[in-house]
């Protein structure tokens, strides 16, 4: 069956991916520089002109306010959920933000939702996929943090769709992981995945049986990660350049920026040595020296770390396993690359970790893994199924604010629950729904998913009505509800008011600027081809003026092809694609005879027995025009 | 205030009215299913076509049914599980992700359906509950989620002690009492904590002894569905209902000792 690509990509908080089953294997796609990382990050240069991954760093120093980094911990969120964060991270809310809206942030002069930033990210991994196919690739599997809520999720399929890709699965990202490991090793057993990234944790504990790869239990925390320990080696630089050099850079974003970029080359670092050194030079000449041994650097990351070990106990403690059940312990993610987080693993399982997988790719290849299931298989996954669960109990409030869990995490997804409502009033026709997430005994402490409100109930005395209300999480972990009054047998309308997020009319909106941004892209790279175009034709020109067949033009078609060429040069400073054409064109038109003078005497000297000049074939007009028109509009 | 205003007060007023109707709705209609596939025209298995695989429309049959197993409560939980991976391997939406959204749809459902009847009959103590909703016993108030759904809300639930504990959890209660009051004043009695930790092994035991007297309670069921009265199967689930309530009872004192004791 022939099928579209479908490509699996890693959204990582830091990095970025995107990878395809290449056979039997699955392979990271490289972006143009050779490189299989894309940083996650977003910068805009002075034209307004958007820049992707590695390119994009340098923005963060330069001008730290036409660049963005980690946004992957703000998809989903509201304003009043990342007040912390923004103590943290130097994201720059837009000023017009309205309460209850979704979160913008600023980059440059304009200003995007997480979704359509994330969007950008995506657009380029899609763009290296078209770039390494040679063909369009519109279909994507998409990883997202195990522990992600409905919102998050929800988030991250807008983000795809505005980036012009249909989303056909979100992958949990530790179970990604194990499908990688699943299909490398073959092996039966049960595995725990503890995936320790950029921004986020995951800790999952499969059941692996004959190619059925179980989740049966899961837990974590969105807002863990390797940004939490490249902030505390900030803190403490910050401090200290405030007390030696009574300098306070907590507002400079290049200062920042550039403490930021030197603790991360420390940590890393440190993970191999005993000892580092930081050397940063500040804005203003000054400059900013210590040395970190990995003994500091364990002692200060220690709590952080340890937040890792609650969520596992009860992610043990939920599968109903000991330590000693489980089979293997693969590590995810670049943080566990540290000595001291590996440490960790190994005492909390008392066993040594899996450590032969690739951190940072592992994900974005078990993703890979998942699209080619969903593509319909080949040969080595055909058997390979992934029963995934839910990480998050699911609820509705009922009366005195309290969280009625229907859902209880680490069911198996799809699930579904059925309840049954009443109305207390007579001839009441509306009833609302607050559907929330979390573990938390009250409403109030849960995260709201959001409100339905039912209406069109046909008004009856009050207690008549049976209105039977289906929630159903379906296979990417995202919400769907229905309702239906039993006793007319009416379906009752269902009003979504997601509490975070975008609608359905403003992701059509964003796709569609996106298109008109993408035009204005296109109309960019046309302008890029006619130049490179114009220097061929101009090159191949220069060449031929010193074959011997210029000086059997007229001097009038010499002439022509002098001020053609004039005009061409003219045009190529210009920034009018059409121009440039046209310009082209004329010169190609003008030196047609030209060209095929030369193609004669090339051929006729052929003929004689001589060598032939390499040089002209190759590269001037008489090869056959290479600079012959080519069609396109 | 109308019933079509959506103010935020409104919406607060309508969240106060919901009155969940859940413990008497759980009684299913059996459906009558088609016995060809819709897509080719086979006689086709349970959920999903034996000849072509099409996944076939969902219909609303109770969790047993779907796995063709008799309403029996003994059950071979390995043989649940392959069933299930294997029924899995037939319903899940991954295999249809090519498909039209006719046939998604079917999988979405049936695949739920498969997951919801897998996790319930899986845990023995929330098959027999099933079971006994099926049979149209009322859980009532002595069931896990009520019982939680009542601490959270601080409401007094009405606790029905039984009789065989009557003694010892009055005396319980007295030194959880007596505990409560030397932690405020800041004091430590060993001896107490070690009576109320031998309370706590005994309340234990006791748990562990209500699982193996629940088994007793499934032989005898298992056996009554197949040659037994009405009248016979209604005093079995009475039992069963008993032997649940007494195990959620002690289940909740040994939290109040774990809680007490922190």
């Amino acid at each position: 069956m022939a099928t579209d690509r479908i490509v699996g990509i890693d959204l990582g908080t830091t990095n970025s991916l995107v990878a395809y089953m290449q056979g039997d294997t699955p392979a990271v796609i490289p972006g143009e520089d050779g490189l299989n990382l894309v940083p996650s990050v977003v910068a805009l240069d002075g034209n307004n002109q958007v820049i992707v991954g590695s390119p994009a760093r340098s923005y963060l120093i330069d001008t730290p306010d036409h660049a963005v980094y980690s946004v992957k911990r703000l998809m989903g969120r509201g304003v009043e959920d990342i007040r912390e964060e923004l103590k943290l991270f130097p994201f720059r809310l837009a000023d017009d933000l309205q309460p209850g809206e979704v979160l913008r942030i600023r980059i440059g002069g304009r200003s995007y939702t997480p979704p359509e930033i994330s969007a950008l990210i995506l657009r380029q991994l899609k763009r290296n996929a078209e770039r390494f196919f040679g063909g369009p690739v519109t279909k994507a599997v998409i990883t997202v943090p195990a522990y992600f809520n409905d919102g998050q999720r929800q988030a991250t399929k807008d983000a795809g769709r505005i980036a012009g890709l249909e989303v056909l699965r979100l992958v949990n990202e530790p179970t990604a992981a194990a499908l990688a490991y699943g299909l490398d090793k073959r092996k039966n057993g049960i595995v725990a995945v503890y995936d320790l990234g950029g921004g986020t944790f995951d800790i999952s504990i499969l059941k692996l049986h004959d190619g059925i790869f179980e989740v049966v239990a899961t837990n974590g925390d969105t807002h863990l990660g390797g940004d939490d320990i490249d902030n505390l080696l900030i803190a403490i630089a910050l401090d200290d350049i405030q007390g030696d050099l009574k300098l306070d850079l907590r507002r400079s974003g290049e200062g920042v920026q550039r403490i930021r970029k030197a603790v991360i080359e420390a940590k890393i670092a440190l993970s191999s040595q005993a000892s580092t050194k930081l050397d940063v030079e500040l804005p203003g000449g000054h400059r900013y020296r210590r040395e970190i041994t990995r003994e500091m650097f364990e002692q200060l990351i220690q709590p952080v770390i340890a937040r890792t070990v609650g969520p596992t106990k009860q992610a043990l403690k939920d599968a109903g396993l000991k330590p000693a059940q489980i089979d293997e312990v693969v590590l995810v993610g670049g943080s566990t690359r540290i000595p001291k987080v590996r440490q960790l693993v190994q005492d909390l399982f008392g066993r040594t970790p899996h450590t032969g997988l690739n951190p940072d790719e592992v994900v974005a290849l078990g993703a890979a893994v998942q699209a080619n299931i969903l593509g319909g298989g080949s040969a080595v996954t055909k058997e390979m199924l992934l029963l995934d669960v839910t990480p998050l109990s699911l609820g509705i409030e009922v009366a005195g604010g309290v969280t009625d869990k229907i859902i209880l995490r680490n069911s198996t997804i799809p699930a579904s629950a059925t309840q049954y409502y009443t109305t207390q009033v007579d001839g009441q026709t509306n009833v609302a729904i607050h559907v929330l997430q979390g573990e938390r005994e009250l409403a109030r402490d849960c995260r709201s998913l959001a409100r339905f409100d039912l209406k069109g109930v046909p008004p009856m005395v009050a207690g008549m009505p049976r209105i039977e209300v289906k929630f159903l999480i379906d296979a990417n972990g995202i919400l769907h509800v229905s309702a239906r009054e039993q006793r007319s047998g009416k379906e009752a309308e269902i009003d979504v008011q997601p509490s975070y997020g975008l609608t359905d009319e403003q992701v059509e909106n964003m796709l569609l600027e996106s298109f008109d941004y993408a035009e204005e892209d296109f109309r960019q790279r046309q302008v890029i081809e006619a130049r490179r175009e114009a220097d061929t034709i101009l090159a191949a020109l220069s060449k031929g003026k010193k074959n011997p067949a210029w000086d059997e033009l007229t001097s009038a078609e010499r002439t022509n092809a002098e001020a053609m060429e004039k005009a061409l040069v003219a045009a190529k400073d210009g920034n009018d694609y059409q121009a440039i054409r046209k310009a082209i064109d004329a010169l190609n038109d003008g030196t047609m005879h030209l060209a095929e003078l030369m193609m004669d005497t090339a051929v006729s000297t052929a003929l004689k027995g001589k060598a032939m000049d390499q040089t002209d074939l190759e590269e001037g007009p008489a090869a056959g025009h290479p600079v012959a028109k080519a069609e396109f509009k | 205030m109308g019933a079509g205003d959506a103010s935020a007060l409104n919406f607060a007023w309508q969240i106060l009215n919901i009155v969940n109707t859940e413990s008497k709705s759980s009684v299913i209609v059996p459906g009558e299913a088609s016995t060809s596939c819709w897509s080719c025209g086979t006689m086709r298995a349970k959920h999903f076509c034996s000849a072509c695989g099409k996944v076939q429309p969902a219909v609303p049959v109770d969790y047993f049914t779907f796995f063709g197993f008799p309403r029996k409560l003994e059950l071979d939980t390995a043989a649940l599980e392959k069933e299930f991976y294997a029924l899995s391997r037939h319903l899940h939406p991954d295999v249809f992700a090519q498909s039209d959204e006719q046939e998604r749809a079917w999988s979405l459902e049936q695949s739920s359906m498969l997951n919801d009847a897998y996790r319930t009959l899986k845990d023995p103590i929330k098959r027999t509950e099933y079971l006994l909703r099926l049979e149209g016993v009322e859980l009532g108030e002595q069931s896990k989620r009520a019982t939680e759904k009542a601490r959270a809300s601080g409401e007094v639930k009405k606790q029905v002690v039984p009789t065989d504990l009557l003694e010892e959890v009055f005396e319980l209660n007295m030194h959880l009492e007596e505990l409560r009051m030397q932690k405020k004043a800041g004091e430590d009695d060993p001896a107490l904590l070690e009576e109320i930790g031998k309370a706590k092994l005994s309340l234990e035991e006791k748990y562990d002894a209500l699982f193996n007297e629940l088994k007793q309670e499934w032989k005898k069921w298992d056996a009554a569905v197949d040659a037994g009265t009405e009248e016979t199967r209604k005093q079995i689930l009475a039992r069963i209902l008993d032997v649940l309530n007494r195990r959620n009872y002690i289940r909740n004192l040994v939290r109040d000792v774990n809680e007490a004791m922190e």
